[in-house]
């Protein structure tokens, strides 16, 4: 399936972000409002980081799924531009996922084909730890990258479709789709 | 009171303690009738702007649930014959329980009030259906609740609900022609939850997560009424756990409650209404023991404590070889009352057709050891086809399933916690038992694989809490008058379910809202 930026507004939407197109985003990491504690953006998502969550996101996503890319800058940067700490929590898994990935295969996690990055993550043990917001760097790469991709994902009608919901727990869908017999059809107009 | 200013207000025409439904339907309307009211409350006020960061706690492990129930604050035990997990089965803070709560609110039916009389189990209520009657009709508009005049069970009612009814779902049909030919009739839910815009709150949008968390504020939580009640003048102090009421032999004189700085203060007032659910309202009586009253306060019974209810699930689910639609909301659309109100079981029960049978996708993908086309796979394979029949079942007052002091276990303030002793009589396992069998049913006729029945073994709690302060006339069985004030105590007013003394088999709330609205009339004349 090809993703969207209209699905990342979608998804944003089940996280009760108003997008509305209006994006944080910076050019580069180095853009945007620099906390001068440590020189992280304040309220901005860099491009590196992006990108390391997209490599992720060709992991753990579908692997017909096309246009991560987009949906995740999309997606990130919407969600991530008003809550201060979970943005850092967010950009420092990424940093440190990034250090493992040179440290481990001698290139950044960009770089890594799909399966070595795959193998990246399970030897860090990202599929079976405990989510954990403070824990090691496997509960917090499950956490900050793993799932929020994967929330991004499956709470909101992109993901929620493959599987037969159009409407699924965390999305603001509406009060018809519980009345239907199927999922209406995609349209030009939105979902019917 | 948005503010951080806990210092007690000049003495007040009233003090309710805990902002749940039952102490802010109370505060609102004494406000609004112009007296001077002062709410105190143990836990925090939810700023409805955090909600969404409320679902996020829910739905993504590794935070912390959505309403910080649990800690020092909520120590308890449990030593009865069964675990009553009661963190589980309450909220603190501005708005109670109603914060994490269902919403499904129906009016007793008329034997529940007269169970001893008709049936030699229970107790009767002092009051009858036709008391009620008029507080449901104006609870039902406190809660603005959803609904439809299509149940062929209820009890009789003039009045049209609120709201519409939220529609049947895609699996009530389903149910509904098992259910047909099986001879059960199958009717709308009521619920409290916005079917449509009104000026308190925006319609349901489907969030689906309404137990614990509505982000759109379609579903009814009782900081509705504490907005109420401070617009029209009550103060309302949060993170004020009130320690004990001091009293003389008559009357309460003051709260004294304790604020996050350490300090304690006294809320002076003419009258006290005691609002903090059927478990804390016990405690505070038994912890405001004096030479007056030795074994608590309104004790002279030796009663307070004693009954405690609550109602037990029963379900069977299972899968069906087409579409099903779960979870797509959060709520229920269909109930059937068919065996409720006759005697194979005697126990009420009321059987509840699931929206949310079986995994959401959203949910499991946070939990899995697998992703890409792996996980994909599973979810498909997971979800889709699931279906369930819940149901709630009576369980009839029973002196010895009660609440305590725990002296061994004391809370952040140091005070004694609750103990819950707690266990599942003869005729509520045969009730559930029967409960079972109809599921069972319902579920063949639909040529289902069943995978999971709760039965009387796997049976818990509905996190209903009540009997523990029962209402009568006499003052040597029961702990308060039908008008809900004490009968040791002049000024002390008791609201909430602890107050029934047999629950019957229907969620409480509506219940708890229509005797405040009650309670709120008498209390007005009496100040
Ligand atoms: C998961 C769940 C689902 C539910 N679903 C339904 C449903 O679908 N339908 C239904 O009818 N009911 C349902 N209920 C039950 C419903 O929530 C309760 O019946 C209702 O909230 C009770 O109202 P209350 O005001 O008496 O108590 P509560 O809502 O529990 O409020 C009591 C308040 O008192 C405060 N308090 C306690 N001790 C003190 C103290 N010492 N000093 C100051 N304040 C104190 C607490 O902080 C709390 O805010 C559900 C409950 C749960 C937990
Ligand atoms: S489905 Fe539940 S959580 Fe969602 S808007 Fe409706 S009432 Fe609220």
């Amino acid at each position: 399936m090809n993703l969207s930026r209209r699905d990342a507004l979608a998804a944003l939407a089940a996280t009760g972000v108003v997008a509305g197109g209006s994006v944080a985003l910076a050019d580069d990491g180095t853009d945007g409002n620099v906390d001068p504690a440590d020189g992280v953006p304040e309220n901005v998502i860099g491009d590196d980081t992006v990108a390391i969550l997209a490599a992720v996101g060709s992991v753990v996503y579908p692997d017909a799924t096309t246009g991560i890319d987009p949906f995740v800058e999309t997606y990130v940067s919407g969600r991530l531009s008003d809550d201060p700490d979970h943005r850092r929590g967010v950009v420092d898994a990424a940093a440190e996922l990034d250090a493992t990935a040179r440290d481990w295969f001698d290139a950044p996690v960009t770089e890594l084909d799909r399966s070595t990055c795959d193998r990246l993550l399970r030897e860090l043990g990202v599929d079976a730890v405990d989510p954990d917001p403070e824990g090691s760097l496997s509960g917090r790469v499950r956490f900050y990258i793993v799932n929020e991709l994967l929330y991004a994902f499956y709470s909101s009608p992109t993901g929620g479709r493959l599987v037969g919901i159009e409407n699924p727990v965390g999305y603001p869908g509406g009060t018809e789709s519980y009345r239907r017999a199927s999922m209406g059809e995609e349209t030009e107009h939105g979902r019917e | 009171m948005a503010g951080s200013d806990r210092t007690p207000a000049p003495p007040a025409d009233v003090c309710i303690v805990g902002a749940g439904p039952a102490g802010a339907i109370v505060a609102a309307r004494l406000a609004e009738a112009g007296h001077d009211v002062v709410v105190l409350d143990a836990g925090p006020r939810y700023e409805p702007e955090n909600r969404e960061r409320q679902l996020d706690a829910h739905l993504r492990p590794g935070m912390e649930g959505p309403w910080g129930t649990g800690g020092e604050r909520d120590a308890y035990t449990s030593s009865g014959e069964r675990h009553y997990p009661l963190n589980a089965a309450r909220v603190k803070g501005i708005g109670g329980s109603t914060l994490h709560w269902q919403a499904m609110v129906m009016r007793l039916h008329e034997r529940d009030f007269e169970m001893d009389s008709r049936h030699g189990v229970g107790a009767d209520w002092p009051v009858d259906y036709a008391d009620l009657r008029p507080y449901y009709a104006a609870a039902e508009r406190e809660l603005g609740v959803a609904g439809a005049d299509d149940n062929p069970f209820a009890p009789p009612r003039e009045k049209p609900f609120p709201l519409p009814a939220f529609p049947p779902s895609h699996s009530d049909s389903i149910f509904a022609e098992a259910c047909e030919a099986l001879g059960l009739p199958t009717h709308s839910v009521p619920n409290a939850r916005n079917s449509e815009p009104t000026d308190d709150a925006s319609a349901c949008v489907g969030y689906g997560t309404c137990k614990p968390v509505c982000p759109s504020g379609a579903k009814y939580t009782a900081e509705r009424h504490v907005a109420r009640a401070e617009t029209a003048g009550a103060r309302v102090v949060d993170r004020a756990p009130v320690q004990r009421l001091v009293h003389d032999e008559t009357a309460v004189d003051a709260a004294v409650y304790a604020t996050p700085d350490g300090e304690q203060h006294r809320q002076e007032a003419r009258a006290v209404v005691l609002a903090c659910g059927g478990v804390e309202n016990v405690r505070l009586l038994l912890l405001s023991a004096s030479d007056a009253y030795p074994d608590g306060l309104a004790n002279s019974s030796g009663l307070v404590g004693r009954y405690f209810m609550d109602h037990c699930f029963a379900g069977v689910g299972g899968r069906i070889d087409r579409p099903t639609r779960q979870n797509h909301v959060g709520f229920n659309t269909t109930e059937c009352h068919a065996l409720y109100d006759g005697t194979d079981p005697l126990a009420g029960v009321k059987l509840e057709f699931l929206n949310y049978a079986g995994p959401s996708p959203a949910i499991d993908a946070l939990h899995a050891d697998e992703w890409g086309d792996d996980l994909l796979d599973s979810l498909r394979d997971s979800y889709g086809t699931h279906l369930a029949v819940g149901g709630l079942v009576e369980q009839f007052p029973d002196a010895d399933n009660r609440i305590t002091l725990d002296r061994s276990t004391t809370d952040d303030h140091g005070n004694p916690v609750p103990d819950v002793e707690w266990s599942v009589g003869p005729e509520t396992r045969r009730a559930i038992e029967r409960a079972n069998e109809v599921q069972r049913a319902i579920l063949e006729e639909l040529d289902a694989d069943i995978d999971w029945i709760v039965g009387p073994d796997e049976t818990g709690p509905a996190y209903h809490h009540m009997g523990t302060t029962r209402m009568g006339t006499d003052p040597g069985s029961s702990v308060v008058a039908p008008d809900c004030r004490a009968h040791d105590l002049d000024n002390l007013w008791i609201a909430g379910s602890s107050v029934f003394p047999t629950g019957g088999g229907m969620n409480p709330t509506l219940t708890i809202a229509a005797l405040s609205c009650r309670l709120a009339d008498r209390l007005d004349r009496w100040l």
